[in-house]
């Protein structure tokens, strides 16, 4: 630990920084907190630079100015974060109410009520029933039958993480509607929305085999099960916990609708139509569905994270 | 009569014990099925990609015989009329284009803040802050992109519009930087700013898992030579976890250049080359099919589906890419 005398430049400098800082705004044309967040940097960087230069040497200044970049780049980081929740908390709580959830709110605009949001959960529910068992078996493929194509697979799937939510939406309407000629169904949605679950099943259920013991498996071969006994009675079982929060994070994952998922008023749906409306209260609506999404999300979010830090 | 102790295997007529189990090599039946059904199941993956490109480029492509190249270079997108009998005319040039402009601006943007916070968590960080902001910065990524969206229009625009403002006036001579009119809102700037922000996450997650996989005995030979903790970053952690920070910035592009629903909402498309990042005219491929999606006739349909076949393809590569610079980095122990 520094002694309190060893802190002291520190200390003072800091002090220095927002005192030169309180100056500078207020005698040149920067203003407002943009001028003086900037400004605070540009002296707080300069004063860390000059008393450890003073103190010590050049490679001592350079550490203090890093640190103090650092320091505010990973500030910087949280503020988007704390910004969007404050203002969903702000604008969308308002406009909570119970009538909400029951209510048909058709009477007072021609665009969905928001009790129909109970329709994402069809369409997150129907997804993930589907990416369940092809993610879980990618996994299985990638750590425990380890096939020559292993190699090839782990590739693709990764690459099919990154394969945007439209293209998905394009090939399900390409295959659904163009080919079969089928009309739009939640069904549809769903598929969409497992071609984007599909990779993040799979790569975090295979994270989560990795992390099973080699022992476990030779033990269960060793007394004479075979591989499919293994896998089945002593792998999975010890990996149930890490596969829910697999199958929670792809759920997750799901929520990132685009237009072509949920033309049935899911709840993205909902406040997509009504931002579009452009008016206030279209706006204060989409703020409410906004944060009934979150607090969904966050429920999702919150299961996984409890699943997967209770190990066993 | 006395019976001798007879042991059993000597004894011919006992039937209850089994015969030994044969011993072989060979996988029985169930593991046979067993490795067929996950291996089946772990080419889903490779044959999705595989119909997703099949059907696009099948319903696209009646589009790349007539348009040719300048389906990709050309700057119009007309859809047929007959009313007034223009003749339809498709090009992403200007759309290509744009969804660069403000896939590298979000990444311009994104990329430091990501670089820095991954720094921060992995050798700056209290012990008690780094819990925490990791777990803020997982819900940052879990927030789906339409409050992105939402919150970049807004929240984020009327503020970016007034930096925008003050860059045009103190760096308005770059050509960039120009101004035509006062048309501030919804441009590529807005777009990269919101970009840069749904980027973050993956940007840090990625560096993070890269640095640390640093060799600590390297670390604490720096640090035993007397290195500061800036320079034994420079010395060690950025050599070490260059390839992989850098794959983790083209995941991060590679996600922009797809994003949809965030880009429509605060970006206004305009069918045109324009240097100027601060007007308000952009272009991004996913936007331009989210917007005329709704009243695309049969042909136009296709046009769009062949937008989409580039928008795949475009991301598939830098995934691509960006995979094999990570998976290399890792593989260096």
């Amino acid at each position: 630990m520094e002694t309190p005398k060893q802190l002291l430049p520190d200390f003072l400098g800091a002090l220095g920084a927002v005192i030169g800082t309180l100056i500078v705004v207020a005698f040149s044309p920067m203003a407002g907190i943009l001028g003086f967040v900037l400004t605070f940097i540009i002296i707080s960087v300069i004063t860390a630079a000059a008393i450890s230069g003073i103190r010590q040497d050049r490679k001592a200044a350079a550490n203090s100015v890093s640190t103090m970049v650092i320091y505010f780049l990973a500030a910087f980081v949280l503020l988007p974060v704390v910004s969007i929740i404050f203002e969903i908390i702000r604008k969308g709580a308002p406009g909570l109410s119970i009538g909400l959830f029951f209510d048909d709110m058709s009477v007072t605009s021609t665009d969905a009520p928001l009790n129909e949001g109970g329709l994402l959960h069809a369409l997150v529910a129907l997804a993930t029933i589907v990416s369940i068992p092809i993610g879980i078996l990618t996994a299985l493929y990638l750590t425990e039958v380890k096939g020559k194509a292993a190699g090839t697979v782990r590739f693709f799937v990764q690459a099919m993480s990154g394969v945007p939510s439209i293209v998905a939406g394009l090939f399900i309407y390409a295959v659904w509607m163009i080919t079969f000629g089928g009309t739009y169904t939640t069904a549809a949605g769903a598929l969409a929305l497992t071609i984007l679950m599909i990779p993040t099943v799979a790569r975090t259920a295979e994270e989560v085999l990795k992390l099973i013991p080699t022992d476990l498996r030779e033990a269960g071969l060793a007394l004479g099960a075979t591989q499919w006994k293994t896998v089945a009675l002593v792998v999975i079982p010890a990996a149930r916990s890490g596969l829910i929060t697999a199958v929670t994070i792809g759920g997750n994952d799901a929520m990132n609708w685009n237009p072509f998922s949920g033309n049935n008023s899911a709840l993205p749906f909902y406040v997509w139509k009504n931002f579009g409306i452009g008016t206030e209260i279209g706006a204060d609506r989409a703020w409410t569905g906004i944060f009934v999404l979150m607090v969904v999300v966050m429920i999702f979010f919150t299961i996984a994270r409890v699943l997967g830090n209770r190990k066993g | 009569m006395h019976d001798h102790p007879v042991s059993i295997i000597e004894n011919p007529n006992r039937r209850d014990v089994p015969n030994p189990r044969e011993i072989t090599t060979e996988p029985r039946f169930s593991d046979r099925a067993f490795r067929a059904v996950v291996s089946s199941g772990g080419f889903i993956a490779l044959l999705l990609l595989g119909l997703i490109s099949f059907f696009l480029l099948f319903n696209g492509f009646s589009i790349f015989r007539t348009e040719g190249l300048s389906f990709v270079t050309s700057f119009d997108w007309i859809a047929e009329s007959i009313e007034s009998g223009t003749e339809a005319s498709y090009g992403i040039g200007a759309m290509l284009y744009g969804t660069l402009v403000i896939g590298f601006l979000g990444l311009f943007f994104g990329f430091p803040l990501a670089l820095g916070a991954a720094l921060f968590l992995s050798y700056y960080a209290p012990e008690w802050l780094k819990k925490p902001m990791v777990l803020i910065v997982d819900v940052m990524a879990a927030i789906p992109s339409i409050v992105f969206g939402l919150w970049g229009y807004y929240v984020l625009m009327p503020h970016a519009e007034e930096w925008a403002r003050l860059i045009n006036k103190y760096l308005g001579f770059i050509p960039i930087f120009s101004m035509p009119g006062d048309f501030y809102t919804r441009s590529p700037f807005i777009a990269g700013l919101v970009l840069a922000v749904m980027i973050i996450p993956i940007i840090t997650s990625i560096s993070r898992e890269v640095f640390a996989q640093t060799p600590l005995d390297r670390i604490q030979a720096a640090y035993a030579l007397g290195a500061t903790r800036w320079s034994m970053i420079r010395a060690v952690v950025i050599p070490y976890g260059r390839g992989g920070v850098i794959g983790g910035a083209m995941l991060g592009l590679g996600r922009a250049i797809g994003e949809t629903v965030a880009v429509y909402t605060v970006l206004n498309l305009v069918y045109d080359i324009r240097p100027e990042i601060l007007l308000s005219a952009g272009g991004s491929v996913a936007s331009l099919i989210v917007n005329k999606f709704s009243e695309a006739g049969p042909q136009e349909l296709k046009a769009l589906m062949a937008a989409g076949f580039v928008l795949f393809m475009v991301t598939l590569a830098v995934n691509f890419f960006a995979n094999a610079i990570i998976s290399r980095t890792a593989r260096k122990e």
